[in-house]
């Protein structure tokens, strides 16, 4: 008798183990593509097309590990996508209009960022709106912001050459006809410091704890209000470093614009293993689930599908990620 | 039993319109187990909020270790020394054990937390407390008894001088309940003050050395659990006598039809290859230990688990049932062991509960006949003698047992013949629990045929007529209740399978 009940748990212990395994799942599956696309299309195959890739893909890559801080405390940040645009066009109205040195355009993009982040974080952690609704709203006030502040008009950054343009430097050196997308690597150290405080710092820990039992966690003395607002704090700052790179990769930032993006983002963080019940996810597969997004938003194209179909295609992979997240807690349930 | 560590005196708490507490004594010795007693309702959760800050005292003094406190959170409760050991567990799943036992005071390492000395310290604990499990498991993959060892780890940890366990032994099986027990000894070996709230009278015989029995808000008295009988306790918390005779023999008629077959049903591994009979007017006790397949062999029944094979006849009928709606559709009612969950809405009415299942007899058109809505939940409210102010009440502010009598009249709306009872007392306190006896005999007796899965062995010996007894997914036994012992029962129940 004893014997079956051993057997069952040690057969659920290795399917648990495996989609722990996620993370590297979704690793294959993104150079798959990469291969498949590859393989299809001589057009894809080429260094600028990469090159094209990388560019479009960070922006989408830091709205991501930053959506994972509200998305582990089962939360979400719907406002990061045009909050985006309107921290870009902020940033781009103080340079073009207001002589603003570069730097502090950026940092005021960072900090505007920052700002609508503790705004999330006031309405869902003290003010106990639901986290869809609260940002939902954020989500339609930044674009209202974005619009008001520069007056309806698109609004390019330094292009490429300009005196003050040494910010796209930070994702693409070009040295001569060799293009360096050092924007990868700074991307992995992301990843890297980002996983470390996500798993190895109070910050992180907290994060998991709210998204597990967020009431547990309040009666085991933690300041629960200050890092649940602390997570959509980190989210706006990421969502404000995004736009720089979004400025970087964009003729000219347009009014109006930016919602969707967060959907790319926050489709990314669940195809790499965050659960929307919270508690579970990695920087990592984030990184990795992004990557499948933009791969397959980059890659259709080339193989004859129109943006239709490749709408059609992310919407369906995301169903799928969905059903593993949802059959992962069912089998834990059942144990 | 050493000298007094905490004294709560003359406590009164008022809520609008409720006097919570009306002047409670609670005295705690060191190296003591003091059982605090009640009916639900009774006042013990309140006391002990009280006691550990979350709620504010209106009077009365709370004094631990020779100095008067008041606590203003449990932050603060526990950090002098008081701890609770909640009912829910309140662990983090997705942390590790070491991590859930640290929370909120963790070890650092410079700006990292340094999770290798956490788990050293919570593996000294386990050592300490003689238990073993690894810090380093995630907490979601033990078993309830082993994250209620974490919970008390914590509690130890904090440096807890009086810690209060809340209906510890609800969701543990017998085993663990030991286990827990060797720990509640221990630590009253090592001189602290454990306050025990259960309903479970054998449990307080065994583990405690006083009990202080309240009753609506007031303290009753306070006795040593040794010179004390049963009777004297329930006596106490009840105020008035309740007699637990078992059934000696079966009510139901010979000549009673067969009213639901099950013949070789398999569902999942839990199910396997059971078969039995269930007549008209009688209860079927369903016995076995925790996982042996009951819940599921009732769910595969009642359609909510698939059925791989097997047959099920309703009034000598083979039917198919491949949803709740079609077991609805047949007769069946499943009263589920968890009622919050599944057996009841708990932010509507008792009116609307009542009617949940049969909507349709309900309609006037399009619109719900609200007056025949309230109709027909008055009339249960009367028959089963459902405490609530009205019908309009919602079901969340009654007590458990009224809960289950709204689930009662739900299933009794939609004229189910065939009642599946999961744990029909569970969280149910001895008052509540003989008006639910007496309520599903009363149903047998006009013909209902009731299935009873239960963990109580009393329970089964009192109410059965017939018992059937399982063990790992099989059926290892079946007697009549003039034959049913207790002994023969946990034979079965335990019975190896070839």
């Amino acid at each position: 008798m004893a014997d079956n009940t051993v057997k069952t748990t040690v057969k659920k212990e290795s399917f648990i183990n495996k989609m722990g395994g996620q993370k590297f799942i979704v690793l294959l599956v993104a150079i798959a593509l990469f291969l498949v696309f590859c393989a299809a299309s001589p057009g894809y195959r080429k260094t600028t097309t990469f090159i094209t890739i990388l560019d479009f893909s960070y922006y989408i890559i830091l709205m991501g590990i930053g959506v994972t801080f509200p998305l582990i405390t089962a939360g979400v940040d719907l406002s990061i996508g045009t909050g985006m645009v309107c921290y870009a066009l902020v940033g781009g109205w103080l340079i073009r209009f207001h002589d603003c040195p570069t730097g502090i355009a950026m940092l005021v993009c960072v900090l505007f960022g920052m700002a609508i982040g503790v705004l999330n974080g006031f309405l869902v952690a003290i003010m106990e709106l639901p986290p869809f609704l609260a940002t939902l709203c954020t989500c339609m006030i930044t674009r209202g912001i974005g619009s008001v502040i520069v007056g309806g008009f698109g609004i390019p950054w330094p292009t490429a050459g300009a005196d003050n343009a040494w910010y796209r430097n930070i994702f693409k050196l070009t040295d001569g006809s060799t293009i360096i997308p050092i924007g990868l690597v700074w991307m992995i150290v992301i990843v890297v410091i980002m996983s470390f405080v996500l798993n190895h710092t109070k910050i992180g820990r907290y994060t998991i704890a709210i998204g597990s039992n967020k009431e547990a966690t309040r009666l085991s003395g933690v300041n629960v209000r200050f890092y649940h607002i602390l997570a959509y704090v980190i989210c706006g700052f990421f969502a404000g470093a995004a736009s720089i790179s979004y400025a970087a990769v964009v003729p000219t930032v347009q009014p109006g614009t930016g919602a969707g993006f967060e959907l790319e983002a926050i489709g990314g963080a669940i195809i790499g293993g965050v659960s929307m019940s919270g508690g579970v996810g990695s920087v990592a597969g984030t990184f990795a689930g992004v990557f499948v997004i933009v791969l397959l938003k980059t890659g259709l194209p080339f193989v004859g599908l129109t943006a239709n179909w490749q709408q059609i295609i992310t919407g369906l992979v995301l169903i799928g990620a969905v059903l593993i997240d949802i059959i992962k807690t069912k089998r834990e349930q059942i144990k | 039993m050493g000298e007094v560590i905490l004294t709560m005196k003359e406590i009164d708490k008022s809520f609008p319109g409720v006097h919570a507490l009306d002047h409670v004594n609670l005295e705690v010795r060191k190296g003591e187990v003091h059982a605090l007693m009640g009916e639900n309702g009774a006042g013990k959760s309140t006391l002990m909020k009280v006691l550990t800050g979350i709620y504010s005292k209106d009077s009365g003094t709370i004094t631990f270790e020779g100095k008067e406190v008041d606590f203003h959170s449990a932050k603060e409760a526990q950090d002098a020394g008081i701890v609770i050991v909640h009912q829910e567990l309140n662990m983090l799943g997705h942390l590790t054990v070491a991590q859930n036992i640290f929370i909120g005071r963790e070890f650092k390492k410079g700006l990292r937390i340094d999770d290798k000395k956490m788990n050293e310290e919570a593996k000294k604990l386990f050592d300490r407390m003689n238990i073993d499990i690894d810090p380093k498991e995630t907490m979601s993959k033990l078993t309830v008894g082993k994250q209620q060892m974490c919970e008390i780890a914590k509690a130890i940890s904090h440096d807890a001088k009086v810690i209060v366990f809340d209906e510890p032994s609800a969701a543990l099986t017998e085993t663990e309940i030991d286990e827990l027990f060797k720990i509640i000894r221990d630590l009253r070996e090592k001189d602290l003050g454990i306050v025990y709230i259960s309903h479970r009278m054998d449990e307080i015989k065994v583990i405690t050395d006083r009990v202080t029995v309240m009753r609506d808000g007031s303290y009753v008295g306070t006795l040593i659990t040794k010179d004390s009988t049963k009777d004297d306790i329930i006596n106490m918390m009840v105020g008035r006598v309740i007699y637990e005779d078992p059934k000696t023999e079966s009510m139901v008629p010979e000549d009673a039809p067969v009213v639901l077959k099950v013949e070789h049903l398999k569902a999942g591994h839990m199910v396997n290859d059971v078969s039995f009979e269930l007549h008209r007017g009688e209860i079927l006790g369903f016995s076995g230990l925790m996982g042996a397949g009951r819940t599921e062999t009732a769910r595969a029944i009642f359609g909510a688990d698939q059925i791989e094979s097997g047959d099920i006849y309703v009034n000598g009928k083979k039917v198919t049932i491949k949803s709740p709606s079609d077991a609805v559709a047949n007769g069946i009612g499943y009263l589920s062991e968890d009622r919050k969950r599944y057996g009841i809405v708990v932010d509507k009415t008792v009116a609307e509960n009542t009617t949940m299942a049969c909507m349709e007899n309900f309609m006037n058109g399009i619109f719900i006949d609200k007056k025949k809505e309230r109709e027909i939940a008055q009339k249960y409210v009367d028959d089963l003698a459902t405490k609530t102010p009205s019908v309009d009440q919602l079901v969340v502010n009654l007590s458990g047992g009224n809960q289950q009598k709204v689930v009662i009249a739900k299933w009794l709306t939609r004229n189910s013949d065939i009642l599946i009872f999961d744990e029909p007392t569970r969280g149910i306190d001895v008052g509540a629990k003989s008006e639910i006896y007496k309520l599903m005999n009363q149903l047998a007796a006009d013909g209902k045929a009731i299935i009873m899965i239960s963990s109580e062995m009393t329970e089964i010996l009192r109410m059965s007529d017939r018992i059937v007894v399982m063990c790992e997914g099989k059926k290892t036994g079946e007697i009549g209740i003039a034959e049913a012992t207790q002994e023969n029962i946990m034979n079965m129940a335990t019975r190896e399978i070839e």
